[in-house]
């Protein structure tokens, strides 16, 4: 099999995996997949940006509130339906994303992570300052009438797990596209040395400021499909935790592999999951977990197979 | 005289091979037993099983902490008295990192992997309002223990109940008359700029208005504040009354600031004892509270007139007459609060029984029973004082205390009527199916 195919393979078979999982997983497992697909697309727009180009942004809780707002304050205050309600919600990721990157991009390293950050907060503050709107940090309910997309009811189990199979496939084939396309082979390169890549007459800024938009709008999608589906938009969902999560997950599952969000989300959910079961100090657990990983497998989980096994894994 | 020490020492007998076997074999079998089999009958002898979901880490802790002690010490009374229709109750306590998102997944665990029979005991508001959606769509009732007015307002489903403690704007509504009689009609209100402190600015200026009072200023205090003299000159020079929520550390330095703006000429003082639960009110640097007024929704310092059902449940719960643990005083109690999940476990118990519950599939008849409940008198039950539900916007209605801080100690001064606390319903939850 050549190299391409085995690729086409190996994320193609991840989505029909997880096609065929809904129908042998119990209803737990069933319910918990389907929000890890949706994180995972926020964490495979994360990686565009933190593992492609070699950008960490401490502040995408902000595209991500930005979807989940932009989706639900069109049907809260404007009365839309579903389906304009969730592009607005990427309109609002992507000129979020494309306004906070015209600015934070003037800077680099340390000062772009302080950057995104301090908007990300600032975002995070203006939801409660105009709590009037937002309900602040109570946040509100999307009711299980306002969640019927072309008369399909979100609210239910399964359609809900096939419409975040479809968001996640979406990312992964396009994340898979892009870094496989020429564009996305730039990205690489200017994560690895950008002067070089300057030198050969690439115009760094806008292929960084592209990659802002497309990760802020993915990660605002998984926002938007995240309070469609699960019918609540919250404050809390902009907070500095939020912006922690997708880094966590992109470092445990492998950064600058396109499988590695999800194997991170995946594995993390069910670290936190099982190990709350046990000690209330489970965040301790997810942090040696992290720092075991940092020891012995820095590249992550799928990084270290592709060092071992695969060098050729996307 | 036999005593264990003198007694011969009897030396275990060594495990043969035989033996190892027959102990697997013996294993094997009790293993192998049909799961009906472990109960002679699985309809009494099987526990009804009930998710609380805890705040266990996280900004809710503190509550959280005490939320847990309640719900065991009720549970075990109500084991010790037979269970409910003859089954044991067995809580299923799960974290929730006082966090939305992980709310709805334990809403979750409960419903799908516990199989629980119900969920209950959730206090932050954000918690109750990202959970309730998946508990309405498991149809799983949500007893909530959070003084929200989310359940009231119509915004949650008919599976979300709040038959244990009032909501916010029940008690600021009931503070208005007395405030207005008692401490003057011209009032500044501090509270943080987010969703708590805005139900508190919405609902009591309105109370107020009603009485002829009038709220000179609003003061919003960004949440991530952490010092506030900037904010007192804006304090007008007539207010006869500083209404004060602040929640969260930052209260200690919020009072002990205050201090220093007015020094003894200050205005009267009324907050919300929320912002000081779990804090001991003679705790250094309150020195400042001596001599003003707080909302309690149960009073935290036993009182000469004590119930002999508050003498009740502060024994079963372990907390002495301050309202802190009696293993450790310095362990300050969330009075005002936790008898919540008290009363709401007692209303389980009574729904369960007035249903004839027996399983998951009398879910809805447990709604229906408890949505037909109207009064609950003072009982061992209902510690903190009668209550009224309302079966139509399933949220109940109580009693308010008002203390004002003497000598270190909160003197209950004032107990409001149920009637003060009541306003017309904004939603009819029995109109919508199950």
């Amino acid at each position: 099999m050549s190299g391409g195919a085995r690729v086409i393979a190996l994320h193609g078979g991840l989505i029909a995996l997880l096609f065929v999982l809904q129908f042998v997983l119990p209803a737990y497992h069933h319910g918990n997949l389907a929000r890890i697909m949706v994180l995972a697309s926020y964490a495979v727009g994360y990686n565009i940006l933190f593992g492609y180009t070699g950008l960490l942004s401490l502040g995408h809780a902000l595209f991500f509130a930005a979807g989940m707002y932009g989706m639900g304050l069109g049907i809260q205050h404007l009365g839309l339906t579903p389906a304009p309600a969730l592009v607005l919600g990427l309109v609002a990721g992507a000129v979020v994303s494309g306004g906070l990157a015209l600015l934070a991009l003037r800077t680099t390293g340390v000062a772009f992570m302080i950057v995104t950050l301090m908007f990300a907060q600032a975002g995070y503050l203006t939801i409660l300052y105009f709590g009037e709107y937002t309900r602040g940090d109570e946040g509100f309910v999307i009711q299980q009438a306002q969640r019927v997309l072309w008369g399909i009811d979100l609210s239910d189990p399964g359609n809900r797990y096939f419409a975040a199979l479809i968001l996640f496939g979406s990312c992964l084939m396009l994340s898979l596209w892009l870094v496989r396309a020429p564009f996305g082979k730039v990205l690489v390169a200017i994560r690895e040395n950008e002067e070089r890549v300057r030198m050969l007459g690439y115009d760094i800024f806008a292929h960084k400021l592209l990659a802002m938009i497309i990760s802020g709008t993915i990660a605002a999608a998984a926002g938007a499909s995240y309070g469609l589906l699960f019918g609540y938009a919250g404050a809390s969902f902009a907070s500095v935790q939020y912006s922690i999560f997708p880094l966590l997950w992109v470092l445990l599952g492998g950064a600058g592999t396109v499988l590695g969000p999800f194997i991170g989300t995946l594995f993390m959910f069910y670290l936190i999951d099982l190990s709350s079961g046990v000690t209330t100090a489970y965040m301790l657990i997810a942090g040696v977990a992290l720092v075991l990983l940092t020891l012995f497998a820095p590249q992550g989980l799928m990084g270290e197979l592709r060092r071992r096994v695969w060098r050729g894994l996307p | 005289m036999s005593t264990p020490k003198n007694r011969p020492e009897t030396k275990p007998a060594g495990t043969t091979r035989r033996g190892a076997m027959k102990t697997l074999a013996a294993g094997l079998g009790a293993a192998s037993l049909p799961m009906w089999a472990r109960y002679t009958n699985a309809q009494t002898a099987e526990p009804i099983k009930i998710g609380f979901q805890v705040h266990r880490t996280g900004i809710g802790a503190a509550y959280g902490r005490w939320y847990g002690r309640t719900t065991e010490a009720a549970a075990r009374l109500i084991n010790e008295g037979g269970g409910i229709n003859g089954r044991m109750v067995e809580i299923v306590a799960e974290d929730d990192g006082t966090d939305p998102k992980r709310g709805a997944e334990v809403v979750e665990k409960f419903a799908s992997q516990h199989g629980c029979d119900l969920a209950f005991g959730t206090l932050f508001s954000h918690v109750v309002i990202g959970s309730a959606p998946r508990a309405g769509e498991l149809k799983m009732p949500y007893f909530v223990v959070s003084e929200g007015h989310h359940v009231a307002s119509g915004m949650l489903n008919r599976y979300t109940l709040q038959p244990g403690i009032t909501d916010v704007k029940s008690q600021v509504q009931a503070m208005a008359p007395f405030v207005a009689q008692n401490l003057g009609k011209k009032v500044t209100m501090v509270f943080p700029d987010f969703a708590f402190g805005h139900d508190h600015r919405d609902f009591f200026t309105q109370a107020i208005e009603a009485q002829g009072g009038e709220v000179l200023a609003h003061i919003a205090i960004p949440p991530s504040e952490t010092s506030f003299t900037k904010y007192f000159p804006k304090i007008p020079r007539e207010t006869e009354v500083l209404y004060h929520v602040m929640v969260g550390p930052a209260v200690l330095t919020f009072v002990k600031e205050l201090g220093e703006f007015f020094g003894p000429s200050r205005p009267e003082m009324f907050g919300f004892i929320d912002s000081l639960e779990a804090v001991a009110i003679d705790s250094p640097g309150l020195e400042y509270l001596e001599g003003t007024y707080f909302w309690e929704g149960n009073p935290r310092h036993a009182q000469a007139d004590q119930s002999e059902h508050d003498k009740f449940f502060r024994a079963a719960v372990g907390v002495n007459d301050q309202g802190a643990s009696i293993s450790d005083p310095s362990d300050v109690s969330t009075y005002a609060h936790m008898f919540g999940c008290w009363e709401t476990l007692h209303v389980i118990k009574a729904g369960m029984e007035a249903s004839g519950y027996s399983g998951t599939q009398d879910r809805a008849a447990l709604i229906e029973a408890v949505e037909a409940m109207t009064d609950m008198p003072e009982s061992r039950a209902h510690p903190q004082g009668a209550k009224l539900f309302n079966g139509k916007t399933h949220q109940v209605f109580g009693h308010q205390y008002i203390s004002k801080v003497t000598g270190g100690k909160l003197l209950c001064v004032h107990k409001t009527s149920i009637e003060d606390t009541l306003y017309p319903d904004e939603t009819d939850y029995t109109t919508q199916p199950f």
